[in-house]
């Protein structure tokens, strides 16, 4: 039905390359979203697919069709912006009738149409309002609105929640959520936060440098990171990174005299002397008594702690290994003053080794 | 209590101070409105005065009222009369097509200035705006000689031509002020909602930006109904003469007939007034970027 495939898509601009050559085949019915900092090449692959940008080459099909050179108005998509982009001098119930209106669909025919959807995003009351006479979160709503009132084949998503306030946020993410669930649509959704991608997407793209780094669940990329990149980019608080040296085949040596097991998921892929970096979560490193407890190979260390930052059911606690700060996660929390110190076990089977050189993942 | 007072007796200075500044500030602009709407007060009370008060000395402060400038306007040659009617034709035919075609094409090269990347983009934009920094006058000779050569001297469209290339690079330049105002996720989501770029463009982009063309209208307007310059070189005739040049008919060798001219002036400024009046609600309309950002 409606699959979205992309192959070797390239786009210049001038001279500069900015996505070189990326391959995608999402779903029918899939919520996919491209995540990656600012430059990477997610929003420009995401107007190609609109047909918002010319295509420098490769190949994008919608449903079997190759989409290449149609035009946006062909493609039977519909995309929500940034800014909304509603037009400024029309009603909330102008704006969403406005696709059909073009498609000379019948005045009875849009006022059904309008009002299911307004249904849907509970617009009914705003439905006369213009739309600078709507709060941010209700604009969000009407451009919503206007996406899915003509019940297009795919839904692209422009960074449509970072205008939005943090709290707002949360309840605009979880509306995208509810509505996927209820339209069912395949959803193209681009982000640079890592929280929505990780909480929206049946499947993450990870952008940089107009490549793709890793595609892949949410969880998959959260506990199997291809490379440091994904690993600091994806999670909150970001992938702690110890650089070390491999000692023999079975030891790492993270400087200052501490050296921990080779983690087994690596165990037999490192070589002595091999210059990696060590990566682990917060919540592999707990305080002993506020851990989650777990079966499983530790290494117990003594830490002291320089800041705290308090979370509520859980604290958040910033500590040193062998000269690189890390943070550590502590549970059912106590208070901790700056410099207390404490004993630490790191979850060994859930640690990372990353080849210093490639900074790709040695995982077996 | 010392504290007290003190802190009354400053309050009550800042209050005074206040006020004399509010009365001072509406001095100057009583006084800035009264340079600039004196001379148009004179010429209203001078279009209905004898001519023999207007040029009194010392003045005739108790005026009498008279309507026989306008009359003699209207009257037949032999009376003082111009051909009125005939100018004010001209006048609305030069006015009207000229700012036709110059908010069409200014329109257009301003949403091309504002929306597209072509080669030599800025040196075009500078060069239009050099072109505005000639003055018309400057230009009168040689717009003289070519228009006598080509035949088109004394006719509506020399007259609309010239003005049509003054207005053109305001108009540019002013709508693409507009139009750059406008985001560029207008005009994409429309295409993406089905409209062709043609589509988009009228039934989004010009509607929100109907207040910017309304208002490059307005001045190319004015300017081609104010202008004297020009239209004296290259009008000759009652057939194409425009009202400002008319002007001219009540000045004789000897004399000069200020009450007529002052008529004439009257029965100028009047159209201009109302189509002002008319379209300000659009020029200053609450026409805002609200859908956009919040």
């Amino acid at each position: 039905m409606t699959e979205v495939t992309l192959s070797n898509v390239v786009k210049f601009y001038g001279k500069h390359k900015a996505v070189h050559g990326i391959n995608l085949d999402i779903a029918n019915g899939e919520f996919v979203v491209l995540v990656g900092p600012s430059g990477c090449g997610k929003s420009t692959t995401l107007r190609m697919i609109a047909g918002l940008e010319d295509i420098s080459a490769g190949e994008i099909s919608i449903g079997n069709r190759v989409v290449n050179d149609l035009p946006p108005r062909e493609r039977n998509i519909s995309m929500v912006f940034q800014n909304y982009a509603l037009y400024p001098h029309m009603t909330v119930r102008e704006n969403l009738g406005f696709s059909l209106k073009i498609a000379s669909v019948s005045e009875k025919d849009i006022i059904i149409a309008v009002d299911a959807a307004a249904g849907i995003l509970g617009l009914d009351q705003l439905m006369d309002r213009k739309p600078a006479e709507l709060s941010g979160g209700q604009r969000q709503r009407v451009a919503m609105g206007r996406a899915i009132v003509r019940h297009p084949d795919v839904f692209l998503f422009d960074e449509p929640l970072s205008n939005l306030d943090a709290k707002l946020r949360s309840q605009m993410r979880v509306e995208i959520k509810k509505l996927h669930q209820k339209v069912g649509n395949t959803i193209i959704y681009v982000t640079h936060d890592q929280v929505e991608a990780m909480t929206l997407a049946d499947r993450i793209v990870l952008m940089q440098d107009g490549h793709i780094v890793q595609v892949g669940t949410p969880l998959e990329l959260f506990n199997e990171p291809l490379n440091t990149f994904v690993a600091t980019f994806i999670g909150s608080p970001p992938m702690n990174l110890v650089d070390g040296v491999v000692v023999g085949t079975d030891r790492i040596n993270l400087g200052d005299a501490l050296t921990v097991p080779v983690p087994l998921s690596a165990r037999g892929l490192v070589r002595d002397g091999q210059k990696i970096h060590f990566g682990f979560r917060a919540d592999n490193l707990m305080p002993v008594g506020h851990a989650v407890q777990e079966e499983g190979e530790k290494v117990t260390l003594e830490l002291t702690v320089s800041l705290t930052e308090p979370l509520g059911t859980e604290t958040l606690l910033f500590t040193n290994v062998a000269g690189t700060e890390v943070q550590a996660k502590m549970l059912n929390p106590r208070p901790v003053r700056p410099g207390e110190v404490l004993t630490f076990d790191l979850m060994l089977d859930k640690c990372h080794i990353f080849d210093a050189a490639s900074t790709n993942a040695l995982r077996s | 209590m010392q504290m007290d007072n003190n802190l009354a007796h400053r309050n009550r200075t800042h209050r005074n101070r206040k006020h004399v500044l509010k009365v001072l500030h509406f001095t100057a602009l009583f006084i800035t409105m009264a340079i600039i709407c004196i001379p148009g007060l004179w010429i209203v009370l001078n279009s209905f005065r004898p001519t023999v008060e207007i040029m009194a000395k010392p003045p005739v402060w108790n005026p009498t009222f008279t309507l026989e400038h306008y009359r003699a306007m209207f009257g037949g040659a032999g009376q003082g009369g111009v051909p009125v009617l005939s100018y004010f034709r001209n006048s609305l035919i030069v006015s009207v097509t000229s700012t036709a075609i110059a908010v069409l094409i200014g329109m257009s090269g301003g949403y091309a200035f504002a929306r597209y990347r072509f080669k030599g983009k800025s040196s075009y934009f500078v060069g239009l705006m050099l072109f505005r920094a000639v003055p018309g006058v400057a230009l009168s000779l040689p717009l003289f000689i070519v228009f006598a050569r080509v035949g088109i001297i004394d006719t509506h469209f020399g007259l609309i031509l010239a003005y049509v290339a003054m207005n053109v690079p305001f108009t540019i330049w002013l709508t693409d002020g507009f139009f750059r105002q406008i985001p560029k996720e207008l005009h994409e989501a429309a295409e993406i909602d089905g409209c062709t770029r043609w589509q988009a463009f009228w039934k989004v982009e010009f509607p929100v930006a109907k207040s910017g063309v309304a208002s490059a209208a307005i001045f190319a307007f004015l300017t081609s109904w104010n202008e004297f310059a020009l239209a004296s070189q290259l009008t000759r005739s009652v057939g194409s003469k425009t009202m400002p040049v008319g002007l001219l008919d009540f000045t004789a060798e000897f004399t000069i007939n200020w009450g007529g001219m002052c008529a004439l002036a009257v029965l100028m400024i009047i159209p201009a007034l109302i189509l002002t009046f008319l379209v300000q609600k659009h020029l200053i309309s609450g026409l805002t970027f609200g859908g956009v950002k919040g």
